[in-house]
This record gives structure tokens, C-alpha cells and sequence, in this order.
């Protein structure tokens, strides 16, 4: 509907919000949104984290319960996060606990897929050999295993984040908190420059999340496997294994 | 294994969908098919475009309009649930639309800048001076839907509550509930400060006086909410509306705004219908789409036959 300078406006009054000193500095500014929108998609992500990493490194380690845990993620990944957050609250009331309860559950399958994955992925002949040479079980799980199987637990951590940082902003909905406030407020006072300006942020924060994430798994990939890329060899030597 | 659970879930995020209802941003323009502009001739061969925005109690009394219209003979094109007030005005001003459904306060607000008056007569007489050119007003019906400020039972028994103005009465602090555009709006905590000195706090629930709204209420997370006066939740949650003796908020009864291509005889028909909207039956019809979840075509043509505007 708007014509073609209103889209270079509002960038400009975005930017001009952006750039406000006054805009920051307030009690309820975007410095303080910034760190409350962190600090809570950080418990979101810890909360699923202890639940989705345990449970994933159980099954990818056993084997068992894996058909579950793939109908449960896709039927959970099926449900939209404003409708759980509604239900949620009709049962806990306004709120931080409604929208927290809704991202973990938008948060658990990527973090169970990662963990389950990595521990699945990890070649069998190399846990056929630390089992020969006297590993415990547990050393098994965590000195082989959980090093290899890093880089893909990685990625399903950062696949979560990056939702839950970008889903935040539901916080707003039922509280006082994040940067979903500027958003919805911009949205329903119709100063899209603003909303804008929220919109940009979660974006920027989303982004340098998501680098240290990545940082943090070309690291784990490096110590998982020193000499380059034995996934490929690894899967040839399955594939010779397969056919002779 | 697979399948059931899926289903599971899907069922799951039907349920939650059901529960939400979002803002207007429909993606399709409605309105890009320029409607027949057909010369007004015999009311018989007029094609008129009936609109309303993208809130479920506008679209029924859209219906009424077009239902009412069409008993009478005319042929009506629906252009429901178009979307909020800057989206659909120019394309009534510019006449695109016909026939809308609209509130006085508001509207007034939209055409007049800050405007003094705030009972319902004024506003009424107000707006049909603000209109513009080739806009006609009808009759505004008794049936308000405006802002209010609404607390629980218990709250208002216990601080003996009727007015606004009571709420000074209150010796625990007080946070009100609403959309979070409030905040910065005349009826929100500025206007309650400005008006009546009272100072409250905040906590932005953003589904617009539903549910959560009023769980909000009665679990004591806030203690008064924005709620518009003909929703059903009011009465059926108990909720007591707070008096608004010193004008806070612009008096806004349903008022349907017509284009000159409504001739006489159409506007007699969508004037008889206007009387017989009281707020009474304005919150009934409300609560056939709430409550029983009725679609508005049908919950239209139930009451025009039991008003017997029809035939």
C-alpha cells in the first residue's frame, strides 16, 4: 500500500531511532531490552539444552526410543509458537513463564536432532575399537562420542538459538520484556520506524549469535577430527564394507 | 508410530491457531479489481460495495447492512475484513467503497485533529460536519463499542468502585493491562494521569482484551484492563465497567458511513436497521460469534428475521 519513498522514510526513522543516544540510555531504552532479550533467550536455550542434550546423547548412544523422538521433534516443529504461547497463558497467566515454556518447546527438537545425530553419526567401527581396547561405556560416551559427535550437537544448539532469539520477541505478548516491545508497540501505534528499529535489532543480535555459534563449531569440528575430513572416509570405508 | 503422533500434533497447533487471532495483515488487496462502477440508476441495477475492517463484531455488522440491502434488492459486492482505518478510509474517500460500518470517536479523531467533544451527540454531530466531501453519515445507532476500563467484581466490591474517579480510593498500587499501544495513547495510564490524576502502572498484553486479558484480572496480575464495552467477556467474566464521568473517552456509537452512490431508499434501509441496534443487541450478536462461534452471514440473517427487518 505505501507508495515508494515511504519504504526510504522509514528506514531513515529507523535509523534515526537507532541512533537517538536517549533511545539507549532509558530505564526501559534499547540497551536494557537488548540484555533482557539475551538473558532470557539464554535460560530458553540452557533449559532446553539440560533436557534435549542428555536425552539425545541417550538415544544416539542406545539406539533406542529413535522413532519417538522423530515423530515427537516434527509434530513439535508443527506447532505454531503464538498459539502454544496463548495456551500457556490461559494456564499460567500473564507473564515470562508462558512465553519461556513455549520457546523451550521450540527450542527442544533442533537441540535433540543435534545431540541425537552427532552421537548416531559417529562410526561404529570407532567405538568397536575403544570398546577393544578396554574403555568403559562411559568412557566410551564421553572421550569418543561426545568430541565426535560435537560439530552436529553444535549445530543443533545454533539452529536452536537462532529461532529462540528470533521468537523472543513473543515475550512481549504477555510482558514487559525484550525486544519484542518496541516491535509490537511500533506495530499497533503505526510508527513502523520503530518497529523497524526492533526488527533490526533482533536481526543484528540473531546474526552475532549465530557467528560465535559457528565459531564455536568449526572449533569443535578441528578437535573432532585434526586431519581434515574423515567423514568422507569414513563413509567410503562403510560403503566398501557395504558391498564387499 | 509415526503418523498418529504427527496427527497428534497437528491437532495440537490446530487448537493453538484457534486460540489466536492476528493482527489484520492480509497480504491480498482486496480492492485491486476496481468495483462495476455502474451509473446509478434503478435501485434494482445498483451494484454497491459493502466493506468492514478486519474485527470479527465489524464484519457482522457489515452483513446486516449487505443482508438488508440485498431483502431490499440490491445487488452487494463484499469487501470484508479489508484491515485497519488507514488502510480502508482513502479507499472510501475515494469512492471505492460504498457502505462501511464505523464508530463515531474514532473516526472523529481521524478527521478532526483532537477534537473537544465527548458525548455521544457532539461526537455525532461533530463527525458529520468533519466529513468530507461526497461522504454521507447515517444514523449512528444507540449500540456503542468503545474503550472502557473494566476491573473484577471482587475489586470493585471491596474498593467500592462505580466511577473512574474512584479508583483514587485505592490504597494498593495499580497496573493496567492492555495492548501495548496504550502506553502512549490518551486512554491509556498518560490519559488516566492527565484526566483524573491517577497514577497507575503498566503490563502490555496484546490480544486486545480477550483472554488473556481477562486471566490477567482475575489472577490480580493487573487490576484494571482496556476492554471495549460490547465485548461478551465483560458480562460473562463478572467484569464491572468503570465509569467514565469526566470524558476520558470519546463517546463511539456504531455509525454506518455511506458513499453518495446509497441512494434514499438504501439509506432508509440501513437507517431502520441502525435503530434497532442497541449495545444490548450488539453484545448478543458479539456473542454468537464468540461464544458459539457462529459465522457472521448466518449470525446476520438470524437477527435481521428476528427483528423482522427483513421482507
Amino acid at each position: 500500500m505505501a507508495a515508494g519513498g515511504g519504504d526510504v522514510n522509514l528506514f531513515a526513522e529507523a535509523m534515526a531511532y537507532l541512533f537517538d543516544a536517549a533511545r539507549w540510555t532509558a530505564a526501559d531504552g534499547f540497551g536494557a531490552r537488548i540484555l533482557e532479550h539475551l538473558a532470557f533467550s539464554g535460560a530458553v536455550l540452557l533449559v532446553a539444552a539440560a533436557i534435549g542434550i542428555p536425552a539425545g546423547v541417550l538415544i544416539g548412544h542406545t539406539g533406542r526410543g529413535r522413532d519417538l523422538v522423530v515423530a515427537l521433534t516434527s509434530g513439535a516443529r508443527a506447532v505454531p509458537t503464538l498459539g502454544l504461547l496463548t495456551i500457556f497463558g490461559l494456564l499460567l497467566g500473564i507473564g515470562l513463564e508462558a512465553p519461556f515454556l513455549a520457546l523451550v518447546v521450540l527450542a527442544l527438537p533442533p537441540v535433540l536432532a543435534g545431540a541425537y545425530a552427532g552421537v548416531e553419526s559417529v562410526d561404529r567401527l570407532v567405538i568397536g575399537g575403544a570398546r577393544a581396547i578396554g574403555m568403559t561405556e562411559r568412557q566410551i560416551l564421553t572421550g569418543v562420542e561426545l568430541p565426535l559427535a560435537s560439530p552436529v550437537l553444535i549445530g543443533g544448539l545454533r539452529s536452536a538459538a537462532l529461532q529462540v532469539i528470533s521468537t523472543a520477541t513473543l515475550a512481549a505478548y504477555l510482558s514487559d520484556t525484550g525486544l519484542g516491545r518496541p516491535i509490537f508497540e511500533g506495530l499497533k501505534s503505526r510508527d513502523y520506524g520503530l518497529m523497524l528499529a526492533g526488527s533490526i535489532l533482533v536481526a543484528l543480535l540473531a546474526l552475532v549469535i549465530e557467528l560465535l555459534f559457528q565459531a564455536a563449531q568449526s572449533a569443535a569440528a578441528r578437535r573432532a577430527e585434526p586431519l581434515g575430513t574423515p567423514r568422507t572416509t569414513a563413509r567410503a570405508r562403510a560403503s566398501e564394507r557395504n558391498s564387499a | 508410530m509415526t503418523t498418529p503422533i504427527r496427527r497428534a500434533g497437528l491437532a495440537l497447533a490446530a487448537l493453538g491457531t484457534a486460540g489466536v487471532v492476528l493482527a489484520g495483515c492480509s497480504s491480498a488487496d482486496p480492492l485491486e479489481e476496481s468495483p462495476s462502477t455502474a451509473p446509478s440508476g434503478s435501485s434494482e441495477s445498483t451494484t454497491l460495495v459493502v466493506g468492514s475492517q478486519d474485527y470479527y463484531s465489524n464484519e457482522i455488522i457489515a452483513e446486516l447492512y449487505a443482508q438488508g440491502l440485498e431483502d431490499a434488492g440490491y445487488t452487494i459486492d463484499r469487501q470484508l475484513r479489508i484491515g485497519q482505518r488507514e488502510v480502508y478510509l482513502p479507499e472510501i474517500e475515494s469512492g471505492s467503497i460504498d457502505l462501511f460500518p464505523e464508530y463515531t470517536g474514532p473516526l472523529l479523531q481521524v478527521w478532526a485533529d483532537a477534537p473537544e467533544e465527548r458525548e455521544s451527540d457532539e461526537v455525532y454531530a461533530a463527525l458529520t460536519e468533519a466529513a468530507p466531501e461526497g461522504i454521507t453519515i447515517l444514523d449512528q445507532a444507540p449500540a456503542t463499542d468503545q474503550d472502557s476500563y473494566v476491573v473484577t467484581r471482587e475489586f470493585a466490591e471491596q474498593y467500592d468502585l462505580t466511577t473512574v474517579a474512584d479508583l483514587a480510593n485505592v490504597d494498593v498500587p495499580l497496573t493496567m493491562g492492555a495492548n501495548s499501544e496504550a502506553e502512549t495513547r490518551p486512554n491509556g495510564p498518560q490519559g488516566l494521569a492527565d484526566v483524573y490524576g491517577i497514577e497507575v502502572g503498566f503490563t502490555p498484553i496484546e490480544d486486545g482484551g480477550g483472554p488473556l486479558t481477562v486471566r490477567a484480572l482475575q489472577d490480580g496480575d493487573v487490576q484494571l484492563a482496556i476492554l471495549y464495552t460490547a465485548q461478551p467477556e465483560i458480562a460473562e467474566n463478572d467484569l464491572v465497567v468503570l465509569e467514565d464521568t469526566e470524558g476520558l473517552f470519546l463517546s463511539s456509537n456504531v455509525v454506518p458511513v455511506a458513499s453518495d452512490r446509497v441512494d434514499e431508499e438504501a439509506q432508509a434501509v440501513v437507517n431502520e436497521i441502525s435503530a434497532a441496534l442497541t449495545s444490548d443487541e450488539l453484545i448478543e450478536l458479539n456473542r454468537r460469534s464468540t461464544v458459539d462461534q457462529s459465522p457472521a452471514a448466518d449470525i446476520a440473517a438470524a437477527w435481521l428475521e428476528e427483528q423482522g427487518l427483513l421482507g
